[in-house]
């Protein structure tokens, strides 16, 4: 909401600069965004008289005007077309300057002398129009300066109230505040009621009370709608962001910004029979005061005619029913609507008025006769309007009562930590409005004003007290609490080990957005149907991620494009899947990694990586798990090519995936270069073992190496599988130190070579021993896999 | 014939001249060795009286030390020498880098989340996680904000459907934690939430670290304690910090925390919009209807609660001057954190 300082004054004016009060408003709760000057800088421009004005000799468009400034009488040439005698007027004299550093000097326009400028709104920075001169009151003083003439030295203040504030949604409301924090009387222009002159009324028919409890109304005659809106008005409005309209609507917003009362003016002429606020039924239509026409269900508030309806209620007036230049007759609406019944309407319709926002969140239910009088006082003076008497058509039951609340001066110590003095309590409640009885020593009964829709317990009260005595002033202190022990279990792997193993093997950490492109995962991942968001920010960011690996990926090709060609990024978080159990939401631990084995530097020939270096990253990283051996077995993945990707297991379980992106993936995303990917579970790995401390042997191991030739398509894993279930208990390692294939070997069989130590706690093992135990495992593989020894 | 003293001159020449240590050897032996020529000169003391005999014998093995110390001497020479010259060949250079794997690295995000945590840990809170894809009772409706309540309109919710949300903060899982314990709490909930919202100062992702405190004797004031001596410790600075009412329908009072700007020290700075003020946080007391909503008794327990970006604090803690830079995964920028 923007307000104007210097109306606000009028009603509340602290001794403080507009710095020290915006600063005083925002820590009071009530944010101010931004303050403007409601005018440019200029200088030298009065308030002058126009005596004559005649045609300019040598052009059509032009006039050449005397013009009084109270001291001289001087000649202007203008070509405002409402230039005329009779009217007062902005004159920047010679030698004023205008916003834009524009200094007047005497000029001659086509032949004739112009010893200044009459000036319009625009050409003084007030606004954007241009259509003409700006007219000043008939009571201004010739002579003054325009800038004090209209108030100008005034800030137009943003205020950026929290939703639960609608009672500051006004001048009224914000110098209530104002006051109690400075502890002052408000100065508010007295509202009085303007008496009937007819009697006149418009039928109204409350036919949904819950939505619409109270609804007052007047029938003003004679409205003059042609008659100017009063500068000070326009200005006023100006000042908080609204266009002067016509006077009808403008008295309506004015008293909207002064008390907060949303107001409507219809065209009595164009109603029929009476009004009814009911709810709109199906497919009816109404066309808005804002061109547009809108479809409106049953869960719609409106106000209707006989004809159908006029206006949605609380939000926006129709297009038929407003008030127009030929409008005589006025019937003025001023109604509470419960927040319930309009929350969320406009912004379902895609709207957002200044009505539907006081409406949605509060209105005074004690306002609207206010609103009414002063709405008849301002038209009544400016569009010489004759006034019925008020109609109040009310469902007393539906009005909402305002709270009342027990408050305990020891729950508001406890909450806030601080004593506060049972008399300033009772001043900052009274201040706010709030009726305030004790009943108690240090027992109050609390009657919120009918303004607060926030105030339902004890702890709103204490927040009123804490904001108004003010929270910088409150103490601060330590929470006392219980010295509770935290254990952190050692047998649990944490995201942050893994995450700090991979940084260690140059593996940098990644975020990539949780929703990612359907196409792109649709081809990483064709099996899985992805969770649609139903309202994406875009399209590219519409699907929930079925796994890590897409948002990598797009991570990857954005460094390959930036001339960076050795890219290891890894990532944490959530993946998303449906399944028949419900949504599946698994925290996982993923991988990419393209680019030379090492960074390019004196000691490395640009080998690109493989595989097995992801791999052995991968197996530092389930090193973590202690006690636990994880099996990579051929695996088939659709976005992983199929002679190079792998399922982890563990004891049978699908720990995750490793591999090569698919070539085909790889076109897509115009990657040119190996790039490999790798995921885990992060559940799947968080358990781990204690270590368990097994005895040194003293006595010395004995090793024996192991060569033999075996089909290409046997996995060596299962070829040690064999080795270690042979070898006894004894064995203490088994290394995989070679594997050949060439010359001296049949092409489809590879050589694979086995280091293997054996160690007793106990005793020394015997050469016979050793050798039993390798002729067995030489004989297990021959069967098993029709190995050869090799020499 | 040759006399003695030639046999010691020529002796010492030969070890003199000798270069290797295995010629020292192969000296050794021709001279000293059970056959070794001084060695044979012993043999002929068997000729002489025995009168003459000791005093010849005497000058032998005066040779035959003489002899044995020369050896020993160029011995440690030429070792000497040829450790010299091993270390001069093995010399390198060592300002050649290192040979290493490259260099990975923390998200910034993540080492700023770390220090929050380690922060809060050490003063005795939990760590607690929870889903992302919610329901609407979790992330409205317990925490005091119903269906038409217009604080909805401050959380631009993405939805799945009616009732099926991604989180807009992580107080959902503060919930879940009333939910399934008893108080007294002391908890943090670090995480991604996600708000319909994007822009230069607002990305459709984000982090939050919310934390939650319930017991029995739990003040405002402790409120300020918590959130003041938490600043101080982030930014490890002393910065003024001012608590300004404001409003969440799951804290009463609530409360939005301004630090004193910290790259211009309140002076009023672009960053700051010129007001020498920075919004880090919210918080405040929690609402009794949160505290009922999970069955918390709160005439017995009260609590506070209070929220942060991850990545505003990051900003400011690093000088970031673009949010978005935190989800493009550009290499160039994350480096600079490592």
């Amino acid at each position: 909401m923007k307000i104007s300082e210097q109306w606000l004054r009028e009603w509340v004016n602290p001794d403080l600069s507009a710095q020290a009060l915006m600063d005083q408003i925002t820590m009071a709760g009530l944010e101010v965004d931004g303050a403007e000057p409601v005018a440019e800088a200029f200088s030298g421009v009065i308030v002058a008289h126009i005596t004559a004005c005649e045609p300019h000799p040598n052009a059509d468009k032009l006039q050449v005007c005397r013009v009084d400034t109270g001291t001289e009488s001087v000649q202007i040439v203008c070509g405002a077309p409402n230039a005329r005698a009779g009217i007062k007027v902005a004159l920047a004299q010679v030698g004023a300057v205008l916003p834009g550093n524009f200094k007047i000097k005497k000029a001659k326009l086509r032949d004739v002398e112009s010893q200044g400028m009459l000036c319009s709104e625009k050409e003084l920075g007030l606004s954007d129009d241009h259509d003409g001169i700006l007219e000043l009151a008939d009571s201004a003083p010739v002579g003054q300066d325009v800038r004090k003439l209209l108030n100008l030295d005034d800030l137009s203040i943003e205020i950026d109230l929290t939703p639960n504030r609608a009672d500051c949604l006004s001048i009224a409301g914000l110098a209530r505040e104002v006051a109690v924090l400075n502890d002052l009387t408000q100065t508010a222009p007295a509202i009085e009621p303007i008496a009937a002159t007819h009697q006149d009324t418009f039928p109204v028919s409350l036919e949904d009370p819950v939505g619409c409890p109270r609804y007052v109304g007047r029938v003003l005659n004679n409205v003059n709608v042609a008659a100017p809106s009063p500068l000070w008005m326009v200005e006023r409005l100006r000042r908080s962001g609204i266009r002067s309209i016509d006077p009808v609507v403008d008295v309506t917003n004015y008293v909207m910004l002064e008390l907060g009362q949303p107001m409507h003016g219809f065209d009595l002429d164009r109603l029929k029979e009476g009004i009814t606020v009911r709810r709109a039924q199906d497919q009816e239509t109404l066309e808005l005061l804002d061109g547009q026409t809108l479809t409106l269900g049953n869960d719609v508030l409106m106000i209707a005619d006989a004809a159908g309806p006029l206006a949605m209620a609380g939000v926006m007036g129709g297009e038929q029913s407003g008030v127009s230049r030929e409008t005589r007759r006025v019937f003025l609406e001023s109604a509470f609507f419960a927040p319930i019944e309009i929350a969320g309407k406009a912004r379902g319709f895609g709207l957002h008025t200044d009505a539907s926002h006081r409406f949605e969140r509060g209105v005074d239910p004690a306002l609207q006769e206010i609103a009414v009088e002063r709405a008849t006082r301002l038209l009544v003076d400016i569009c010489g309007a004759e006034p019925g008497p008020t109609q109040i058509h009310e469902v007393k039951a539906n009005v909402p009562v305002p709270a009342t609340i027990a408050l305990r001066a020891d729950y508001v110590k406890s909450a806030l930590g601080l004593e506060i003095a049972g008399e300033e309590i009772r001043r900052i409640l009274a201040g706010l409005g709030f009726a305030v009885q004790e009943t108690a020593a240090g027992e109050w009964q609390v009657v919120a004003p009918s303004w607060r829709f926030d105030m339902a317990i004890e702890a709103d009260l204490v927040e009123e007290i804490a904001r108004i005595y003010g929270y910088n002033r409150l103490p601060v202190t330590q929470p006392k609490a219980a010295l509770g022990p935290r254990g952190k279990p050692e047998q649990r792997v944490t995201t942050a080990a893994i995450a700090d193993r991979l940084a260690a093997l140059g593996y940098q950490e990644a975020i990539t957005y949780s929703f990612v492109e359907p196409a792109l995962q649709q081809a990483m991942f064709p099996k899985e149907a992805a969770i649609e968001l139903a309202n994406p920010i875009s399209a590219d960011m519409a699907v929930m991620r079925v796994s890590l690996w897409p948002g990598l990926a797009r991570a990857l090709t954005h460094n390959l494009k930036r001339q960076q060609d050795r890219v290891r990024l890894f990532e944490t978080g959530l993946r998303f899947r449906e399944t028949s159990k419900g949504t599946e939401q698994i925290a996982m631990v993923s991988g990419i990694a393209t680019g030379s084995r090492l960074p390019e530097a004196w000691y490395e020939n640009g080998e690109a990586l493989d595989f097995f270096d992801v791999k052995g990253d991968v197996e530092q990283v389930l090193s973590l798990v202690k006690g636990v051996e994880f099996d990579f077995l051929p695996g088939r993945h659709t976005a992983l090519h199929p002679g190079q990707s792998a399922r982890i297991e563990r004891n049978g379980k699908l720990v995750g995936y490793i591999g090569a992106l698919h070539p085909s993936l790889a076109r897509q995303l115009d990657i040119k270069q190996p790039t490999f990917l790798f995921e885990l579970r992060l559940d799947r790995i968080v358990k781990t073992q204690l270590p368990a401390f097994t005895a040194l042997s003293r006595y010395p191991g004995s090793t024996r190496d192991l060569a033999v030739v075996v089909d290409e398509e046997t996995p060596v894993a299962d070829l040690m599988n064999s080795v270690r279930e042979m070898a006894g208990e004894d064995l203490e390692s088994l290394t995989l130190f070679d594997i050949y294939r060439g010359k001296g070997i049949d092409s489809q069989r590879k050589s694979v070579a086995l280091g293997l130590t054996w160690q007793n706690p106990s005793r020394t093992l015997t050469d016979e021993e050793v050798n039993s135990l390798m002729d067995s495992i030489i004989n297990t593989l021959q069967t098993r896999f029709d190995a050869a020894l090799r020499n | 014939m040759e006399t003695l003293a030639q046999l010691h001159d020529r002796a010492l020449d030969a070890v003199r001249h000798a270069k290797e240590t295995q010629e020292l050897d192969d000296l050794r032996v021709r001279f000293l060795g059970k056959k070794g020529e001084i060695t044979a000169q012993l043999k002929g003391l068997g000729a002489l009286s025995a009168e003459e005999r000791p005093a010849a014998g005497a000058k032998i093995n005066e040779v035959k030390t003489a002899v044995a110390d020369a050896i020993a001497a160029r011995k440690a020479e030429l070792e000497e020498a040829a450790l010299s010259q091993r270390l001069a060949e093995e010399k390198v250079d060592v300002t050649q880098p290192g040979r290493r794997q490259g260099k990975g690295g923390l998200h910034p995000v993540t080492q700023t989340l770390r220090r929050m945590e380690s922060f809060f840990t050490a003063i005795g809170y939990d760590v607690a996680v929870g889903p992302e894809i919610e329901d609407d009772y979790h992330n409205f409706e317990a925490l005091n904000i119903p269906s038409h309540h217009p604080a909805r309109a401050m959380h631009d919710t993405f939805y799945f459907d009616a009732t099926t949300l991604l989180r807009t903060h992580t107080s959902p899982v503060q919930v879940r934690t009333m939910e399934a314990g008893e108080p007294p709490f002391r908890v943090i909930c670090p995480g991604r939430v996600y708000r319909c919202d994007s822009d230069l100062t607002h990305t459709p992702m984000f982090h939050q670290m919310e934390g939650l405190m319930i017991d029995t004797d739990v003040s405002f004031a402790d409120l300020k304690g918590t959130v003041e001596e938490f600043l101080r410790v982030f930014f490890e600075k002393e910065l003024a910090v001012r608590f300004r009412p404001s409003y969440f329908p799951f804290t009463e009072p609530s409360a939005e925390v301004d630090i004193e700007c910290v790259m211009c020290r309140g002076q009023g700075c672009r960053v700051c919009s010129h007001t020498g003020w920075l919004e880090v946080m919210g918080c405040g007391m929690v609402h009794p209807n949160v505290l009922a909503a999970s069955n918390i008794d709160s005439t017995t327990y009260k609590g506070f609660a209070f929220g942060m970006g991850v990545e505003r604090l990051a900003m400011l803690r690093y000088g970031v001057n673009d949010l978005r830079l935190f989800f493009e995964n550009d290499l160039k920028f994350l480096r600079q954190f490592n």
